[in-house]
């Protein structure tokens, strides 16, 4: 297996984009992208994406984005795994690139949700769950992760309000990522405060319905020399799976799918939790947060939120989180999110997180879940100095 | 709903059918075609009993297609007598009173209408049992 190397990174600032289209969008992560590494050459296109389907009636996304992109005629396939649909492209093209058969592989996550009603949007995100069993009997996305919620502080012992550093963590981050959707710094008094969308998950706890596109350019180590400012490594990208509805899993508060791809990722890099210098988690919504940290080895089964609570997760933390904001605050734009996670953890490898820079990062690890953790993919990227 | 979907999965929302592995026991429920324990292929269908406990609660404010004139409405995750975990609307219950561990049984009610020529879908919910124990 060859060894893969990220060279170039590309976002879009997530948002409201309701003056520019799917293809746009991605075509402007591709592109900058390619800019950023210093070249134009790519031999695939592997496109994460949930959505387009139902909320622009568009599915066929590899061919619609290369062309945009300026790479017409080039292999180009689209993946989707939910909310996990950008890691998941991220883990198709380390394959390409770590198998040899492609030199050049571009990751474009994209989503477009903001030109429909939120209605339609709600009912987009529930396709993640079990059509059959969940959502027609009633449940949205957001229910689902209420119920984890509310079962985590019975079993726990913790109460909503503990939740809240995560939050202001992830929010006081945001104000320095000029990507980001939501710049503002939040209190954890106003946390407390905020109005139910399925108790106990509050306005705050959710991530926004937004718009957005992040690249990453992949290759191998001949094509990476001379590319790319700072190239980073690849150490790990690995996928693990669970029951796709909540209610069949043996124990709903352990999300096994990113036990399964974390320890599989420690292993195929040779490392421990503790040699990770930063963690991009999938906080869509604040309950996840802490059965990541808990999954990945970071904290003891229901000491997540403590660890949240501990200073841990701060820039100058032990293991900074959500270091530019996370889905809570940078937005979850949902099957580009996997991408804009890892091309945030390559902005710190290389040096480039600004006010949020962590020092001496060397090991970063970014967590993707695809809806209640029926998908997790678990990316660890190492900087090559 | 579509109607076949609808005639698919009629037993399991009417009667909670749900399957028992021949070779390990396990109680299943939705049903599986290949038990999720042992991984066998030798199951048969079994009525639950409809009763168990709540294991989890939240309210819906917004649902999916179908749902939205229903909202507000009460989703639980009930543990069932028989071991499975089910995803189930909550009815014929004070929304203050529901708590974790609350016994509930389970009743057929309309789920959804999906509009004027559309079918009416029944299925389970849960409610706390009219007689005790
Ligand atoms: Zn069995």
């Amino acid at each position: 297996m060859s060894e893969v190397f990220a060279v170039g990174i590309g976002q879009t600032e997530v948002g409201e984009h309701w003056d520019r289209s799917l293809r746009q969008l991605g075509a402007a992560a591709a592109r900058a992208a390619l800019a950023d590494a210093g070249t134009d050459r790519v031999d695939a296109l592997y496109v994460g994406n949930m959505l387009a389907g139902d909320l622009s009636g568009q599915h066929h996304l590899g061919p619609l984005i290369a062309e945009h992109a300026g790479l017409l005629g080039i292999e180009a396939v689209a993946v989707e795994a939910a909310c996990g649909s950008g890691g998941a492209a991220f883990r198709t093209a380390f394959l390409a690139v770590a198998s040899g058969h492609v030199e050049a592989a571009l990751v474009v996550g994209v989503e477009k949700m903001t030109d429909r009603p939120g209605k339609e949007v709600t009912q987009g995100l529930v396709t993640a769950a079990d059509a059959d069993f969940e959502s027609q009997i009633g449940l949205s996305f957001v229910a689902i992760n209420a119920l984890l919620m509310r079962r985590y502080l019975l079993e726990h012992r913790v109460s909503r309000d503990d939740f809240a550093p995560f939050i202001v963590n992830a929010h006081a981050n945001a104000v320095h990522n000029p990507m980001a959707m939501y710049r503002f710094a939040v209190s954890a008094a106003e946390f407390s405060r905020q109005a139910m969308v399925a108790d106990p998950i509050s306005v705050l706890d959710s991530s926004p319905v937004c718009d957005g596109a992040a690249a990453v350019l992949l290759c191998s180590r001949d094509r990476a020399r001379g590319l790319g400012r700072n190239a980073a490594r690849v150490r790990a990208c690995t996928v693990g799976t669970d029951t796709i509805a909540l209610h069949d899993r043996r124990d709903p508060l352990e999300l096994a799918a990113a036990v399964r791809s974390s320890r599989r990722a420690y292993e195929l890099a040779g490392i421990q939790p503790r040699d990770i210098d930063l963690f991009e988690a999938h906080d869509a919504f604040s309950i996840m947060t802490a059965l990541s940290l808990e999954a990945a080895g970071f904290a003891e089964r229901g000491r997540g939120v403590a660890f949240g609570a501990s200073g841990a997760i701060a820039i100058d933390g032990d293991l900074p989180l959500s270091t530019m904001g996370g889905l809570k605050a940078r937005g979850h734009p949902v099957g580009a999110t996997g991408v804009y996670q890892i091309a945030e953890v390559l902005l710190q490898l290389r040096g480039e997180a600004g006010q949020n820079q962590v020092k001496n990062a060397t090991l970063g690890m970014a967590q993707n879940i695809g809806g209640s953790g029926a998908t997790v993919v678990t990316t660890v990227l190492e900087a090559v100095r | 709903m579509e109607v076949p979907r609808h005639w698919r999965t009629q037993s399991a929302r009417y009667a909670l059918e749900g399957t028992v592995c021949q070779r390990c026991g396990e109680t299943s429920f939705p049903p599986r075609d290949l038990c999720s324990r042992c991984g066998s292929g030798e199951v048969i269908a079994k009525r639950l009993s409809g009763r168990g406990e709540i294991y989890s609660y939240s309210t819906v404010f917004q649902g999916p297609n179908g749902f939205a004139e229903y909202a507000p409405y009460l989703v639980a995750l009930v543990r069932l007598a028989e071991g499975p975990l089910v995803a189930a609307q909550l009815t014929d219950v004070d929304p203050d009173a529901v708590q974790i561990g609350m016994p509930v049984e389970m009743v057929t009610r309309r789920l959804r209408e999906d509009g004027p020529k559309g079918i009416v879908v029944y299925g389970y919910k849960f409610r706390p049992p009219l007689v005790a124990g």
